[in-house]
């Protein structure tokens, strides 16, 4: 046994082993920098170089001054700005305030698993739908004013007044708002894992403070660091979206994103170089954005310690909180009735203002768009199925393989995989279709699904990574110490342990990707439309029974993969509680 | 100060009809440590849960917890006045040992420099003069028990409730802790109820010792 030519050759081996380890990892990261980090990069040069009026399509191949004169020069510059930065805003922190309050107030009356499960079909309705359903809900035509006509209005049609669209984009809020607040329930609510709410709760009580104190000194200071980073993503969005602003926002002036876009689709090859400088202007805006709102956490913490040391117990927290909660509840109860006019629209024929529901009813735009729009349906599915698969499999072997890392190249990849989150897409989709059509892959499948895989995977990598961090590393070395090599450990332990986490991230990425309205945009050329596009198109006027059928269908993919995800581990592991993902 | 009173209280878990705890009556008088002793998972943290008022909503409860002639089975949990330790000290990690002390502290004393002095006094009085702007996490788990105690008290509790607060401590250190917190709280003259499944710790307590059952239908 203890032959030393069988030990040094042993020891070579391994030394083999591990070297091809190596090998691999270098590979993994070579092949996520190229297909995650360069195009952005070169991406971002080629929308940067119009801004300074490198144009050479036109001749034009001087670079001269950043093109931020003209911007401020054009008509309605000043207010699009000023919209841009008020709803990214004010949507981000109200979204923050009503779901802290939310939780605070259904901590310990609803059961976790219950939570997730009434959490997933607001979490599968991607923005575009859950902004049609909105709009049809709060536009003069729509069903709140024929709720309340003519009884009460006087209204024998639609009133000429402005509802959503508003100049001010306070609809535009309130739809982010909407999509926003689940969202973030479901990242409170896995950070809430990691402290022991219960006794944190009970020693609060017990030293006489009520729930909404307790939650606002004790648990929000001590869960915001886990949250922080998603409210950083949230910001970035609300900052930059573009669907939800064409459909909901102001339309004149409309946001800079919106702005950009128009510019970019206008004919004048000039305005290529305002579009790619208000592209550049929101670049800086998220960052600015993200820095000031760090700041404004330095002072709330100064100011929030000031008040813990005060003891004050007033119960006037809870009052506040009681009413935001209201507030999350008739929000929900307005996503829940805008998906409910989308099924309603869909099956109506005629329906005339003020009824509250239709005269005639038909599936006829149903069974047009399942017959003829075929192809539509099969670019969305497969674009979201390929690239949510593909990038679940990318995060599992970098999951794997990061331990093998130093902390800084974990981190540097890290920022490198969540870059596209904080980038407005526009500022390099747009640069990376000139690449793509240089290298002759633009208006292709292939160019759509890997412009949805740089946001699909940060996603997954997201809500996989506190999963895979939380599971017992005592499994892991019980199963090395049985005998098993990595890989079975990886297949036979570590994979049917976390299938549930697994099933519900593949399900977010696929409604990521199911909902991702410019890269399909932009990458498809107009040539792989997709359910979004369609709907965003749609939205503008056109009849309201088709685009509800589009919107629907939007949802209704992710929502059925959500369930499934949901679904499987309960019928897999039907004997094995601890896996089901019921109990907690 | 007064006395603590369960009066024939019955817990049971929703889902099963056998009650956890059946029809416990008991009364801690002031400045006394009552012990309840049994194995894991016979309920002695659910009944401290219940006199609380942090029952968890999986369980469903009959019958009165007095402090005095009042009863407080019905109050909001934050109403109740009765301090509680457990076996991890929860002194919150976001702030020093000082603010602890003055989350835990009543806002009547309204003058900051009084707050502070009152916090002073209470970690001399706990041999952690000059301990106030310490992270709790550079404390050892004596000192931070002993915080943990202080904060409790300076909220003037009229009941405390020990969930086996000793029951992470080294040896040497549980003696001292153990006799820090008896002496503190029965020289505020509280009703104490201590849980554990210690003997030492029962037999130090120095007052009545009462068994669970596993109960029967």
């Amino acid at each position: 046994m203890d032959d030393p030519t069988k030990q040094s050759l042993e020891r070579t081996l391994f030394a083999m082993i591990s070297r091809t380890a190596i090998g691999l990892r270098s590979i993994l990261a070579l092949i996520l920098t190229a297909a995650f980090f360069i195009p952005i990069v070169l991406g971002f040069w080629q929308t940067l170089l119009p801004s300074f009026g490198y144009i050479p399509a036109i001749g034009l191949t001087r670079i001269e001054v950043f093109a931020g004169q003209d911007l401020i020069a054009e008509p309605g510059f000043a207010s699009s700005l000023r919209l841009t930065l008020v709803t990214g805003f004010a949507s981000t922190a109200l979204a923050c305030i009503l779901a802290f309050s939310f939780c605070a107030m259904i901590q310990n009356r609803i059961a976790k698993s219950a939570t997730e499960r009434f959490l997933a079909p607001f979490l599968a309705t991607p923005h575009a739908a859950m902004a049609i359903g909105l709009a049809f809900l709060f536009a003069p035509s729509g069903f709140f004013s024929r709720l309340m006509s003519p009884w009460a209005t006087g209204w024998q049609k639609p009133p000429d007044i402005i509802t959503i669209n508003d100049d001010w984009g306070v609809s535009l809020i309130i739809a982010l708002i909407a999509k926003e607040v689940p969202f973030l329930l479901l990242v409170i609510l896995s950070a809430l894992n990691h402290i022991s709410v219960h006794k944190f709760m009970a020693t609060g009580h017990a030293l006489g403070y009520g729930r909404a104190q307790i939650w606002i000194k004790i648990i929000i200071p001590q869960i915001y660091p886990l949250i922080r980073l998603s409210l950083y993503i949230v910001l970035a969005f609300s900052l930059s979206v573009v669907d939800m602003a064409i459909i909901i926002g102001p339309s004149n002036p409309p946001t800079l994103s919106v702005l950009s876009l128009q510019w970019f689709s206008d004919s004048d090859p000039l305005s290529l170089r305002l579009a790619t400088a208000t592209a550049i202007v929101q670049t800086l805006i998220i960052l600015v954005a993200v820095t000031l709102w760090f700041a404004m956490e330095r002072v709330v913490i100064v100011v929030g310690r000031w008040w813990i040391r005060k003891g004050g117990r007033g119960p006037v927290s809870d009052y506040l909180m009681r009413f935001l909660v209201t507030m999350v509840h008739v929000l929900l109860a307005c996503s829940v009735l805008a998906l409910i006019s989308l099924v309603l629209w869909s099956v109506a024929w005629r329906w005339q203002f003020p009824d509250i529901t239709p005269l005639s009813w038909s599936v006829q735009y149903w069974s047009y768009v399942l017959n003829s729009d075929q192809d539509i349906l099969f670019n969305s599915i497969a674009i979201a199925a390929c690239t949510s698969l593909i990038c679940l499999s990318f995060a599992i072997a970098w999951l794997e393989w990061q331990n093998f890392e130093t902390p800084s190249i974990r981190i540097i990849v890290f920022c490198i995989i969540i870059l596209p989150l904080f980038i407005p897409q526009i500022a390099f989709l747009f640069g990376l279709h000139i690449l793509f059509l240089r290298w002759g892959l633009s208006g292709s499948l292939i160019a759509v699904g890997w412009a949805h895989s740089l946001f699909v995977f940060p996603y997954i990598i997201l809500t996989l990574s506190d999963s895979w961090r939380s599971l017992d590393n005592r499994y892991i070395r019980s199963a090395a110490s049985l005998g098993a090599n990595r890989m079975k450990i990886l297949l036979r332990v570590k994979l049917p342990m976390l299938l549930r986490p697994l099933l519900i991230s593949a399900a977010i990425g696929f409604s990521v990707s199911m909902g991702l309205y410019l890269p399909s945009l932009v990458m498809g050329e107009g040539r792989i439309p997709t359910i979004t596009t369609e709907a965003v198109a749609l939205a503008s006027g056109a009849d309201r029974r088709l685009q509800s059928v589009y919107a629907l269908l939007q949802a209704l993919f992710p929502m059925i993969i959500f369930f499934a995800a949901l679904l499987i581990p309960r019928i897999i592991y039907v004997e094995h509680a601890d896996l089901r993902g019921d109990r907690q | 100060m007064t006395k603590l009173e369960l009066s024939h209280v019955t817990i049971w878990l929703r889902s099963s009809r056998r009650p956890l705890i059946n029809d416990l009556s008991l009364v801690v008088p002031s400045g006394e440590v009552t012990v309840i002793m049994g194995s894991s998972g016979i309920g002695k943290s659910t009944l401290l849960d219940f006199i609380g008022g942090h029952l968890d909503p999986a369980f469903t409860a009959r019958g009165n917890v007095k402090i005095g002639e009042y009863d407080i089975t019905h109050l909001a949990p934050e109403k109740r006045r009765i301090g509680i330790m457990f076996q991890d000290d929860l002194l919150f990690p976001h702030l020093s040992v000082g603010e602890n002390l003055l989350f835990g502290l009543r806002s009547d004393l309204n003058k900051v420099a009084g707050r502070q002095a009152l916090i002073e006094d209470a970690l001399a009085s706990a041999d952690l003069a000059g301990f106030a702007d310490r992270d709790p996490a550079s404390l050892s788990g004596g000192q931070r028990a002993r915080v943990t105690l202080l904060r409790s008290l300076l909220a003037k509790p009229q009941a405390l409730l020990l969930d086996e607060p000793f029951a992470r401590l080294d040896k040497h250190l549980r003696t001292d802790v153990r006799s820090f917190v008896f002496e503190h709280a029965i020289a505020e003259k509280l009703p104490v109820l201590l849980v554990t499944h210690d003997e030492v710790d029962a037999a130090a307590a120095g007052g009545k010792i009462i068994m669970l059952q596993e109960s029967s239908i």
